[in-house]
């Protein structure tokens, strides 16, 4: 019984921490913490599909949800006509030459039975390849990011609205899923984790650095939104009136007209910024609950059932004749499209893409921690992690600063320690997370919300 | 004057590539060592293990503030290596301390190998907020002592050669400390008791107990060697570079690479990894141009850097090979544990 109160209780529970904030701090906050936290939860069910119900260790995450958010720069930021015309040719040549020359090694190391000869080509090839790639390659870049280097200096997108790379994304992580699962997927659990981790960090290399691409370090921003702009809602009339509407009482008890249009200006500026984010939070909600009901369906089929079988006994599930690999691979492609999703919705929310902001932490161990708090094998688990562990990694500087106000509070103003203890105080925020993830291994290795074990 | 050309192009590559590949390589080998052995004998894919090195760096940094303070310097040679024995007892007692109150549970319990990795990510996170909040994130330099050994302006004159030879004396250091290290672990290996069943608790857990090995003895002395050898490989590192907490934490992946490259669990095979990471990012990174002027015709001389991959992807090689051996030959070069 106690398990069937569990996750309705947790979820009042996260209910209430962010309606605290809502009244200490501001709803506003209390919103953005919210989209945040959507987002998180659908990394985290993308994540869980993998390991709570596919028992795959993937340490990617950030690798795809880098991926998510280039495709939402190269769905909807506009084409630079002048580098297609300048230089799209040369980077669509070293294409064909990469693809090709990919094909060749494949078809060289399958069907060249001399081993000799095989590698001899092997090598034959690659040299041509490079020599190729930078006759084109390089002065074509060159090229590209010589145009107009302050605004563009990329290729730029296909100028789509950027709704439809949320899409676009799961197909792009997907396929990338598959060539990183064909490689990785028959080793084992760690070497798993270790061969993804490392993939990902070559995804992220390449987006950082390719210029004409993604812009590297240099960012893109000011991206389209699927939303209204703060300012429009500002001068729009039914914007005005609904808030008028809304806060009627409030308006009518102040006196003087000035005052009353001074306060009424000010309401429509902050109720425009929580507006903004209450379309968001719409839009992110019907996502997270749109992949949770399709994962609900698919895992309690009979593929699901599989799927934990192989999971819980590999040997045994491959007697009974099931493909493991194939499954695993499916799995993966699976977990992996939902987090290029959620990267895509990432970059959207932001409104701008950061390739330097991709680090192993932020992106790959607090989503795992958010699965293994939140309960692995169990996607409401999954969602109540995301929500909480982004509460806490968000919640956890205000916190920290405080705790040191109170530890330093013992000293003088300018005692060499004080200053310390509050300089540091960001770095506990690490220790913070370093120790939900130690205490919910040891006293909860189950989660919050727990998988259900079905016994007919 | 073509007998020059062909001794500056050597004096050249030596300076860029073959003498800080050599002491970067050493450095890894020693980092991967300690990888190595924790996975070998208890089993599992220390994920802290760079945070580590950095808290055993950082030992060492404050050791030797606190001997500067009292005006023990090493002279000639840099004072952390007097700091060095010091900070590697703390750091040692620090990690038992960790295998007291996180690791050993899960030993108890036998479990799976991918949990105890988890939990090595949460020791990570709390062994990195730890190094952050007592020295902070930024670039620590802490090497004293004589810089040079040869030095590229004294080495032009003395030769007339237009190319100069630096051998910075960290370079050296590093290399002479790394051979100590190396040898006198695997003399312990191979030749003692305690190394000898080191082994055999690696190879076989279960045999290893019927033939009366002391399991926790076993742990103990593992957790030493490897803080020994991950904090000797830290301060080398940063003598030669610097500390950063960020940097150190970065050193991760390409560790994992050269123990996978190597074959994982092999001791040999992780000096081996370490060097081949260490020799591959510098020579497939290193632009070849002015080697080639040197060496080649004037009409055949490159436009180009002659360079196999730009800087920018340094780190993101180890992980290329990585995949590579992991396509090929997923044990590695000296055949190590399949997992």
């Amino acid at each position: 019984m106690t398990d069937n109160l569990r996750a309705p209780l947790a979820f009042a529970f996260m209910g209430i921490l962010l309606a605290i904030v809502g009244f200490t701090q501001s709803w506003s906050v209390s919103l953005s913490i919210i989209n945040l936290c959507l987002i998180s939860s659908i990394m985290a069910i993308g994540v869980n599909l993998q390991w709570g119900y596919g028992g795959l260790f993937n340490a990617g995450v950030m690798g795809f949800t880098a991926l998510g958010g280039l495709t939402a720069v190269l769905v909807s930021y506009d084409p630079v006509y002048e580098a297609w015309d300048k230089a799209g040719i040369g980077i669509l040549i070293s294409a064909i030459i990469l693809i090709s020359s990919i094909t060749l090694v494949m078809f060289a190391y399958r069907n060249i039975s001399s081993p000799q000869f095989r590698n001899t080509s092997i090598v034959l090839i690659i040299i041509a390849a490079l020599i190729g790639i930078n006759n084109f390659y390089g002065p074509s870049i060159d090229v590209i990011e010589s145009i107009n280097p302050a605004k563009t200096g990329f290729l730029g997108g296909l100028g789509l609205p950027i709704v439809f790379s949320w899409v676009i994304a799961a197909f792009v992580a997907g396929l990338v899923a598959w060539v990183i699962g064909r490689i990785t997927l028959r080793l084992r659990s760690d070497y798993l984790a270790i061969a993804t981790l490392g993939i990902s960090e070559i995804v992220i290399a390449i987006v950082k650095h390719e210029d004409w691409l993604s812009r590297g370090v240099k960012n893109v921003s000011g991206l389209d939104r699927p939303v209204p702009y703060e300012i429009e809602l500002q001068q729009s009339e039914w914007f005005i009136n609904l808030v008028e509407r809304i806060n009627y009482a409030t308006l009518n008890s102040v006196q003087t007209i000035s005052s009353r249009q001074e306060l009424l200006n000010d309401l429509i500026i902050v109720s425009s910024g929580v507006f903004v984010k209450l379309c968001y939070l719409g839009l992110f909600l019907s996502v997270l609950l749109l992949i949770f009901y399709l994962s609900h369906l698919a895992l309690n089929s009979p593929w699901g059932r599989m799927l934990r079988a192989i999971r819980d006994n590999e040997v045994a599930a491959s007697a009974m004749g099931k493909n493991i690999f194939a499954q695993h691979l499916q799995i993966f492609i699976i977990g992996s499209a939902i987090i290029g999703i959620a990267g895509a919705m990432l970059t959207t929310l932001d409104g701008q893409f950061t390739p330097g902001s991709y680090r192993p932490l932020r992106f790959t161990f607090i989503i795992w921690l958010m699965v293994i708090v939140g309960g692995s094998g169990n996607n409401l688990g999954s969602i109540f992690g995301g929500f909480f562990v982004w509460f806490i990694w968000i919640e956890a500087e205000p916190l920290s600063i405080g705790f040191m106000n109170l530890l330093a509070s013992g000293f003088e103003y300018d005692n060499p320690i004080r200053i310390h203890l509050l300089g540091s105080a960001a770095h506990l925020r690490l220790f913070i997370m370093g120790l939900l993830l130690l205490l919910a291994l040891r006293f909860m290795p189950r989660g919050v919300i727990p998988e259900r074990i079905q016994k007919k | 004057m073509d007998n020059f050309e062909l001794v500056n192009a050597l004096v050249l590559i030596s300076n860029f590539v073959l003498i800080p590949a050599l002491s970067y390589g050493s450095q890894l080998a020693l980092a991967t060592l300690s990888l190595t052995i924790i996975y070998g004998v208890l089993r599992f894919s220390n994920f802290a293990q760079a945070d580590w090195m950095s808290f055993g760096t950082m030992t060492t940094i404050l050791f030797t503030w606190y001997l500067q303070s009292l005006g023990i310097t090493g002279g000639f040679l840099p004072t952390a290596l007097i700091a060095l024995p010091f900070a590697i007892i703390l750091t040692a007692l620090f990690c038992l301390l960790i295998d007291r109150s996180v690791y050993s549970f899960y030993r108890k319990k036998k479990s799976q190998p991918i949990v105890l990795m988890i939990v090595s990510v949460g020791v990570m996170f709390i062994l990195q907020a730890i190094v952050r909040f007592i020295i902070g994130p930024n670039d620590r330099k802490f090497f004293d002592g004589e810089k040079y050994i040869v030095h590229a302006l004294e080495f032009k004159d003395y030769f007339g050669l237009s190319e100069g030879l630096t051998i910075k004396s960290t370079q050296l250091i590093t290399l002479i400390v790394a051979i100590i290290a190396m040898v006198s672990l695997f003399y312990f290996l191979q030749r003692t008791k305690m190394g000898k069943s080191m082994r055999a608790y690696s190879n076989n857990e279960d045999l290893a107990l019927l033939s009366g090995i002391n399991p926790e003895r076993v742990v103990l002395i593992t957790w030493v060697i490897a803080s020994a050898l991950i904090t000797t490989a830290g301060v080398l590192y940063g003598l030669d570079k610097s500390f950063k907490p960020f940097t150190y934490f970065n050193l991760l992946l390409p560790m994992f690479a050269a123990a996978i490259v190597g074959g994982i669990g092999s001791p040999i095979g992780a000096v081996i990894g370490g060097y081949v990471i260490a020799f591959s990012e510098i020579t497939l990174t290193y632009a070849y141009k002015k080697f080639f002027i040197y060496l080649l015709p004037e009409n055949l001389e490159p436009s180009g850097l002659v360079q196999v991959l730009s800087t920018d992807y340094k780190f993101a090689i180890s992980f290329i090979i990585l995949v590579i051996v992991l396509i090929v030959r997923p044990t590695g070069i000296v055949k190590g544990k399949i997992i």
